[in-house]
């Protein structure tokens, strides 16, 4: 019960943090509408629901990879991080209330970004609804675990992507595969491995990204 | 050890090539103050942070008797968040430090360490001073054992030194204290014990 507290105080720093900075959510908003608004413009022709699922899930990732670069941020520039090491509570509650809070904001950008790509490509069915919703506990827990570790380093921008793009390669695979077949299940069960086995990693292994 | 909040011996630390700490050996008992001095660079914070356990030595060995939460820390951050009022930083530790009646606890430090009127401001909008007054709030939200002060009276001005003067002055003998400072004149009557470290 502790557990699940310290995770909902963190959460809700970080998005308070956010709802005073405003400045993750704006720009992973305004991000994934000007890419699908680009590729509206430069696609040719009217293009197959194939083509246009590899977009939507490029668009997603790069969100997402906006929000991930600045989850740690104000630990990083505050040296907060100490403080919250510090604590007596499970570190692993730090990654997973930065998980939910990236989720969030993800979530919030996807709410734009769905209905914007029905209205440019095709309309979304309820397969890659479903295919989001796994694919985004992956990308937030695996995303932020390495965020946490990219931001101790001095190349951080460039590390986290050259990180989490190799293991969000099988998020894609499954979430276009999802996204296209008409019987998505093996797919969405896929992701639902995935999320588990990177879950369990992320969470066991936390407390060593934040040690010293 | 049972009367010893912190042994150390031989510690050493190194960044690389760079040697930060070397052979420190250290008995802090419970309810001891122990003051280190020295020149910039010849290791304090490095000593302090190893001592609160945020870093771990890469020679010798230190044995803490106090727990995580009992721990209190205070180095050259302040570990609050600027986008965040003092009331909801405090109330952020108070939390996580499982601090019973949280709320009067933190009513009463605000209020001892003259920020109560300004705990609905943002912390970004505060002083350096004022920061640095909100920090020792926090290290002291969770009646630590064992508190570990790097510069404490860094940024404060001679008003607030006075109220950090008068709550060493309460705590010493019943906590235990391991403080870095350049002005050990300040808390010369408090110190059971001295460390000198060389640059």
């Amino acid at each position: 019960m502790n557990y699940v507290r310290d995770v909902g105080a963190l959460a809700r720093k970080d998005l308070l943090l956010e709802l005073r900075a405003r400045d993750t959510l704006p720009a992973m908003l305004l991000f994934v509408a000007a890419v699908f608004v680009v590729f509206h413009f430069t696609l040719p022709g009217t293009p197959s629901r194939l083509e246009t699922s590899g977009l939507l899930w490029v668009a997603i990732l790069f969100t997402a990879l906006l929000g991930l670069g600045r989850a740690f941020v104000p630990e990083r520039e505050q040296r907060t991080l100490d403080g919250l090491v510090l604590a007596p509570c499970d570190r692993s509650a730090i990654w997973l209330a930065k998980s939910l809070a990236t989720l969030a904001f993800l979530a919030a950008a996807e709410v734009v970004a769905l209905p914007l790509y029905g209205l440019f490509f095709h309309r979304v069915g309820g397969a890659t609804v479903a295919a989001v919703a796994l694919a985004d506990l992956g990308i937030c827990g695996v995303g932020t675990f390495l965020g946490a570790m990219a931001v101790v380093t001095r190349a951080r921008d460039l590390i986290l992507p050259l990180l989490f793009l190799p293991l969000a390669i099988p998020i894609v695979v499954g979430a276009v595969g999802a996204s296209v077949v008409d019987s998505p299940g093996r797919y969405l069960g896929f992701l639902a491995l995935y999320d588990l086995l990177f879950a369990v990693i992320c969470w066991a292994s936390f407390e060593y990204v934040v040690a010293e | 050890m049972l009367l010893r909040v912190l042994v150390a011996r031989r510690l050493g630390k190194r960044y690389g090539e760079k040697r930060a700490l070397r052979g420190i050996d250290l008995e802090l008992p419970r309810g001891g103050f122990l003051v280190v001095t020295g020149p910039n660079g010849s290791g304090k914070t490095t000593l302090l942070r190893i001592c609160a356990g945020l870093a771990q030595p890469t020679d010798g060995t230190i044995e803490r008797a106090a727990a995580r939460s009992q721990v209190g820390y205070l180095g050259h951050e302040p570990l609050v968040y600027r986008e965040l009022t003092a009331l909801e930083n405090l109330d952020l530790y108070g939390r996580l430090y499982r601090v019973p009646e949280r709320r009067e606890r933190i009513g009463m430090l605000l209020e001892r360490f003259g920020l109560w009127d300004a705990r609905h401001e943002r912390v970004a909008s505060y002083s350096r001073g004022m920061t640095q007054r909100l920090a020792l709030c926090r290290v002291l939200l969770h009646d630590p054992e064992l508190l570990v002060l790097d510069e404490p009276y860094s940024a404060l001005d001679e008003a607030g030194a006075e109220l950090l003067d008068d709550q060493l002055a309460e705590l010493c003998g019943e906590r235990t204290f391991l403080l870095s400072t350049h002005d050990s004149a300040r808390v010369e009557r408090l110190a059971s014990g001295r460390l000198a470290l060389a640059a």
